[in-house]
């Protein structure tokens, strides 16, 4: 009866959702303030209605209520109580209602938050973002319905997948999702500034702290998968250009753009249609992505063949809103007039650079993942393409856009002398330089050409970024007016860009790994460390048995640590795994991974020595910590009343 | 320069340098694809021998050989209509096995035999790559002209 229960909740969510995708639209049109009215209870009772669909699906998968079809697939008895919950997004249906829940919540947060934008406008955001809600409801109840029952019930149920049982990717999708769906507001707030006619810098300020947010939580998405994927899946590797990365990856780019345009909206009036266009861009490969990974077409573009509905379907979501709102931006864009021109040396202008280079490798990744794709739905033949194009790819617009971007944080806005430029950045520029011949030289004894232009990139935007906190830091005659916090947001988010870098840039260079045959009593030397190889016994988890070695690690005779790698073998789809073991360092991560057994008592293992692999995360948490201190600037808290949103100068606040 | 000749400059570039990545995309993408083959297409005469592509198919029963404590191991990748001999060194993954699905990236010898590089994983027991699944398709229909 309960899931049934979940059933209804969700049929009304979407008869709810299509009031709110209509009604308001129509009343702002038309200028019924009545009408407009409608867009917030809407939501609210949207919210109410998914979420009590996706408690009750909680409520079954914690239950082992295996006549529930989704959760006889993914969840089992003997199942931890926290995995019996991840694997309510686990699946491909369950993952929809985390999706919608989300969109739900987002939607929420926007009507709460927009009590002080135009009515008109207002109505208009939270219409668009019932009209998605409204595409996803139905995707889901009409092909993807989670509580379709197994009748007769299963005595137990299938599992969730081994690689899923893990702490991390507990969060992850979560988190993904919070940020691929977060890049809906914007997309609503450009659809809904099309609409209207007008984009102003008050639209852009509206939407900066909306966009930052949702880029936070991709942020940090991204990197709890990729982190997953060291530990658990990818024996070591952190990146693999792997289809499911790219579509995550991609929205990420886009959205990051998207940030950088909307300050130049924001504070200088131009670049709006291009803004817009980013926002509708940014949403569309999120929508993209969602449903390149959850459609199954990854896994073959055959899984359309097998259930066209739900192929169909999402190509025609995807034709509607993004199509919908190109055709839109299309009719409208050409209202939307510049306010002022910029020069070549100027703020603007390195926004602008940065811009096209990241999509320019947004574009380069898009068709590497796609094209694939594209030629095997033609029959057309089988291909992959391999991660040197990805990287390569990848790098050549984006080294320069890091040499753009410690340059860009300095310069001014309008207008820029270069000289003046180029000279309050030369000593970071040298000691840069410097620093990036001698650091590995000194620590690791040499260095490719590659390593010292990562390196010298890394350091460069590291001390571009720390420049002006530590330069008004330090004691001087008059006193600089104090950083405000998106100014401090830029510069920590841009610091979390160079130490990626510098971990990139490292780990690859200097990391080792080798592939070895050991038997108990062998000793491997790795990087100074010496790996010996003890013993190998059975040990027992909850719902796995495992194989575990234990390896003790010492450096100069003194020990390091000891570490036991395991072989698992989960009881219920009696699949193997290799559950690596690490010492974490910030310096240095020691990774052992067991293999298989080679016969005469010898195990397959995989040493490796990841020098400074944790700056890579590392890197990443700065960049989302930065955002959240833009996204919470006192300027978009000090909101001014509804009555004086249009007319009212805005008070001129030293920002980014 | 007046402001408009700097955004004509700016633009210049910008379309300049856009065309130039493009070019280098293209390059780079014609040299990293790899075409994937299945041991009929091999026998066919189709797979080339001086660049490396991706082989699929099954794991022969009883054909997986390997010297006692060493890494390198010794398999048959069969399609039932034909088969290649395969080499590799280095860590398998987990789902390895006889009788079981497998993509192997790596190149062909003169002597017809095949050395992986790469043995790609599969992420879980019941899912067959897609490749594979449709060369045994062709490999049987192969097998009953």
């Amino acid at each position: 009866m309960i899931p049934e229960l979940g059933q209804f909740a969700l049929v009304l969510a979407l008869g709810l959702s299509l009031i709110q995708a209509s009604v308001p639209l129509a009343g702002a049109t038309i200028g019924r303030q009545d009408w407009m009215a409608l867009a917030r209870p809407m939501a609210a009772g949207q919210f109410v209605f998914v979420a009590l669909a996706f408690a009750v699906l909680a409520h079954s998968s914690m239950t082992d209520d295996f006549s529930v079809r989704y959760v006889a697939i993914n969840s089992n008895s003997a199942l931890p109580l926290i995995y019996k919950l991840a694997a309510v997004w686990g699946g491909h249906e369950g993952s929809l209602l985390l999706w919608l829940l989300i969109l739900a919540t987002w939607t929420l947060a926007v009507a709460f938050a927009s009590r002080s934008l135009p009515e008109v406008f207002a109505a208009r955001v939270i219409g668009v973002l019932g009209i998605v809600s409204v595409g996803v409801l139905a995707f889901t109840i009409l092909t993807s319905n989670p509580f379709d029952r197994l009748l007769p019930a299963a005595a137990d149920g299938n599992d969730l997948n081994p690689l899923l049982q893990d702490p991390a990717l507990v969060i992850h999708p979560p988190m993904l999702y919070v940020g691929y769906v977060g890049l809906a507001v914007p997309f609503a707030f450009a659809i809904a500034a099309l609409l209207t006619g007008s984009l102003d810098k008050n639209w852009a300020r509206w939407t900066r702290p909306w966009t930052i947010s949702a880029w936070v939580f991709l942020t940090i998405g991204i990197s709890l998968g990729s982190w997953w994927a060291y530990y658990e899946l990818g024996w070591g590797g952190w990146w693999f250009w792997d289809p499911v990365e790219n579509a995550s990856f991609m929205p990420w780019l886009a959205g990051t753009a998207l940030i950088h345009s909307l300050a130049v909206t924001e504070r200088r009036g131009i670049f709006k249609s291009w803004t817009v266009l980013l926002a509708i861009a940014a949403f569309s490969l999120s929508l993209l992505g969602t449903f390149l990974v959850r459609s199954g077409v990854l896994i073959s573009v055959h899984a359309f063949a097998a259930d066209p509905a739900r192929g169909l379907f999402i190509l025609l979501l995807l034709s509607v809103i993004s199509g919908g709102a190109l055709l839109l931006y299309g009719v409208r864009a050409g209202q939307m007039e510049a306010e002022g021109g910029f020069r070549l040396v100027s703020r603007e202008a390195f926004l602008l650079l940065n811009n096209i280079l990241l999509l320019v490798a947004t574009a380069a990744v898009l068709f590497g993942t796609l094209y694939p794709l594209f030629l095997d739905a033609l029959g057309l033949g089988k291909i992959s393409v391999g991660p040197p194009y990805f990287n390569s790819v990848f790098l050549v617009p984006m080294l320069p856009m890091l040499v753009l971007l410690g340059a860009g944080m300095h310069a001014s806005w309008l207008s820029q002398k270069g000289e003046t430029l180029a000279r309050k950045l030369a000593p970071a520029a040298v000691i840069a330089i410097i620093s990036a011949i001698t650091v590995p030289l000194v620590v690791y004894g040499g260095g490719s050409v590659f390593t010292v232009i990562g390196l010298a990139v890394g350091f460069w935007v590291v001390l571009t970024a720390l420049w002006d906190p530590i330069t008004r830091a330090l004691p001087r005659k008059t006193r600089p007016l104090p950083l405000s916090r998106a100014q401090w947001g830029m510069s920590v988010a841009h610091l979390g860009v160079g130490v990626f870098v510098l971990g990139v840039t490292v780990t690859s260079s200097f990391g080792i790994e080798s592939d070895q045959s050991m038997r108990p009593g062998d000793t491997l030397d790795v990087a100074g460390y010496s790996f010996a190889f003890r013993d190998v016994r059975q040990v027992e988890g909850i719902n796995y048995e495992a194989v575990e070695a234990e390896v003790e690690v010492r450096r100069d005779g003194q020990l390091v640590t000891i570490l036991t790698p395991q072989k698992r073998v989960y009881r219920v789809q009696q699949s193997p795994m290799t559950e690596a073991a690490i010492d974490p360092a910030l310096n240095r991560d020691l990774f052992i991974a067991l293999g298989e057994p080679l016969g005469g008592g010898a195990w397959s293992v995989r040493v490796q020595y990841k020098p400074f692999i944790r700056f890579i995360w590392l890197g990443t948490l700065i960049m989302a910590f930065g955002g959240l201190l833009a996204a919470t600037d006192r300027r978009y808290r000090a909101v001014p009343q509804t009555s004086r949103a249009v007319s009212s100068p805005q008070p001129a606040t030293e920002s980014v | 320069m007046t402001p408009r000749r700097q955004r004509m400059v700016l633009i210049g570039l910008v379309v300049a340098g856009v065309a130039v990545s493009a070019a280098l995309a293209l390059q780079a993408f014609r040299e990293n694809v790899l075409f994937f083959f299945s041991p009929t297409e091999i026998a066919a005469g189709n797979a080339p021998v001086e660049r490396g592509f991706r082989l699929g198919g099954m794991v022969a029963d009883g054909s997986v050989a390997r010297t006692e404590g060493s890494l390198t191991i010794d398999f048959v990748v069969t399609d039932y209509a034909h088969s290649i001999p395969v080499s590799y060194t280095g860590v398998l993954p987990d789902l390895f096995g006889e009788g079981q699905g497998v993509v192997a990236r790596g190149q062909l010898n003169e002597d017809g035999s095949f050395t992986a590089e790469e043995i790609l994983a599969k992420h879980d027991e019941n899912y067959m790559p897609p490749e594979v699944a449709e060369a045994l398709e062709r490999g049987r229909a192969a097998g009953t002209q």
